[in-house]
């Protein structure tokens, strides 16, 4: 790690003030455009300062899980890649990689945004599966908000798929959306020395102590949580970054609104 | 002969290619990058380097070394395809890297490596000459000294018909013979650097395919050359 670095947005975190000048708690201008992938039954494009994110849905038809006959099945999947950022290398999934799509999913998944049980076609025999690709174009910092923002508002654009003896009838999109009940947004809370901010750039990534990822629904309920970071965390500190979390939640939950 | 062929499908002449647009300098964290969409097929390509090469085996002391890699992102198509390399996405990347080299020069860059990532977000046929056309403008973008653009787009013959840019419709038409030749091209010089085909067709058809696009090769390379320049205005 680059010490200097570290030592100097620390510095300047104690003023209060960030390399490019936010405050802490503020998120870089976001954009957000749905419905940029005609190939894909649902897609967005999530652009946050400099990082840029492209999501996409495809829906099959498949087996569902002996556990869960009646249900539909989902999967979020990501690459870090190399396109997006020269730290990045071509190869099998890193570990990066896992977490950011694993993060995601398990929002989506705990917080119920997709209602499965409407996805089951013949219980025990063949349900819906909704995959969802993250790929990020540009990465400057903080993938999994962005990259969540842009799976809620995929999953929101997206339409069903004819299909035909129980095989989809591929390109045929009809006008029945994806039933989405709930937005669960991942906010992720870094700590550098004793300062909590949201929305880090690459830089303030290289240099962090702890963060902690937590998904929030619409009633302030949690759905998800994941720590990281080498350093350890106290109850009051997961108490305020929780705090944050759902109070910048709000914000990012009305701009995706926006976007429909 | 007489081609059963006397109309497209898509409404397009048959020198005709899909509208064509081009950006450079799309991805902040690279050296170079660039944008390129022709009708629905869409690439994205980043440039980063000259840096070291790893492994260290495929170091070359005496010049650079190009590296293309060709991706297609899992909702390109209409079947989901699955992430990481295929033989196919290989092969294009070896034949992409090959059809750029003739016109970079990486002598001041021994042990080096130039990487290109090409990404394809949204894929309708002709998505390797896509791919080869942002690359050439990312790499220019990147200030890598070059004698010239590569230009590349699909023509084929269609029932002894020569046409350019085949849609995915028409590459996939089954009661008619359709060849398809993705081809790429150094504008001032006329050399061929790509030259692939899938289907059938007679010598003369093929030489008359070739001769029939270069004038749209050109025009491809000034809409590149554009992006460039519109870069710095």
């Amino acid at each position: 790690m680059n010490q200097d670095l570290k030592n100097h947005i620390n510095e300047s975190l104690k003023k209060g003030v960030r390399l490019d000048g936010r405050k802490k708690e503020e998120y870089r201008n976001i954009e957000i455009k749905v419905g940029v992938i005609a190939t894909a039954e649902g897609s967005a494009l999530v652009k946050c300062g400099d990082t840029e994110v492209i999501a996409g849905v495809k829906m099959t038809v498949g087996e569902p899980y002996p556990d869960s006959q009646d249900q539909g099945t989902m999967m979020v999947g990501s690459e870090l890649l190399p396109l997006s950022n020269p730290n990045f290398e071509s190869g099998p999934p890193s570990i990066d990689s896992i977490e950011v799509a694993r993060v995601i999913d398990r929002g989506i998944r705990e917080g119920k945004a997709i209602d499965t049980k409407k996805l089951c076609i013949r219980k025990g025999e063949l349900v819906w599966t909704v995959m969802i690709d993250v790929l990020p174009i540009n990465h400057d910092g903080n993938l999994i908000d962005v990259g969540g923002m842009a799976a809620l508002a995929a999953l929101k654009n997206t339409k069903m798929v004819e299909i035909e003896n129980d095989k989809i009838v591929a390109g045929k999109r009809t006008e029945e959306s994806l039933p989405v009940n709930s937005m669960p947004i991942p906010i992720t809370v870094l700590k550098i020395g004793d300062n909590l901010i949201v929305d880090p750039t690459e830089e303030e990534e290289e240099v962090l102590d702890a963060r902690l990822t937590v998904s929030v629904l619409e009633d302030d309920t949690l759905c998800a949580l994941q720590k990281g970071g080498d350093a350890s965390l106290t109850t009051k500190d997961i108490n305020e970054m929780i705090d944050l979390a759902i109070k910048k939640s709000h914000e990012i939950r009305d701009k995706i609104k926006e976007a429909l | 002969m007489a081609s059963k062929y006397t109309k497209r499908d898509n409404g397009r002449g048959f020198n005709e290619t899909r509208p064509i647009e081009a950006k450079a300098g799309v991805i902040k964290k690279a050296d170079g990058s660039a944008w390129f969409r022709i009708g629905k097929t869409t690439a994205f390509a980043a440039v980063y380097g000259p840096r070291e090469m790893h492994p260290k085996h495929a170091q070359d002391p005496k010049t650079g070394v190009l590296r293309c890699n060709y991706n297609m992102m899992p909702f390109s198509t209409e079947d989901r395809v699955r992430p990481g390399p295929s033989r196919r996405s290989k092969e294009i990347s070896m034949v992409s890297t090959k059809a750029i080299l003739p016109v970079v020069n990486l002598v001041d860059f021994p042990n080096a490596a130039v990487d290109v990532f090409i990404e394809l977000t949204e894929t309708d046929a002709g998505s390797r000459c896509a791919g080869i056309c942002a690359a050439s403008i990312a790499l220019a973008d990147a200030g890598i000294t070059m004698r010239d653009m590569i230009a590349a787009v699909s023509c084929g013959v269609v029932d002894h018909q020569a046409v350019v840019d085949l849609d995915g419709p028409e590459e996939h038409m089954h009661d008619i013979d359709v060849a398809d030749i993705p081809i790429a091209m150094v504008p001032s010089t006329e050399e061929i650097t790509l030259l692939q085909m899938d289907g059938k067709v007679s010598k003369e058809e093929l030489l008359k395919a070739i001769e029939n696009v270069k004038p749209v090769l050109k025009q491809i390379a000034e809409v590149q050359r554009k992006a460039l320049k519109d870069r710095y205005k």
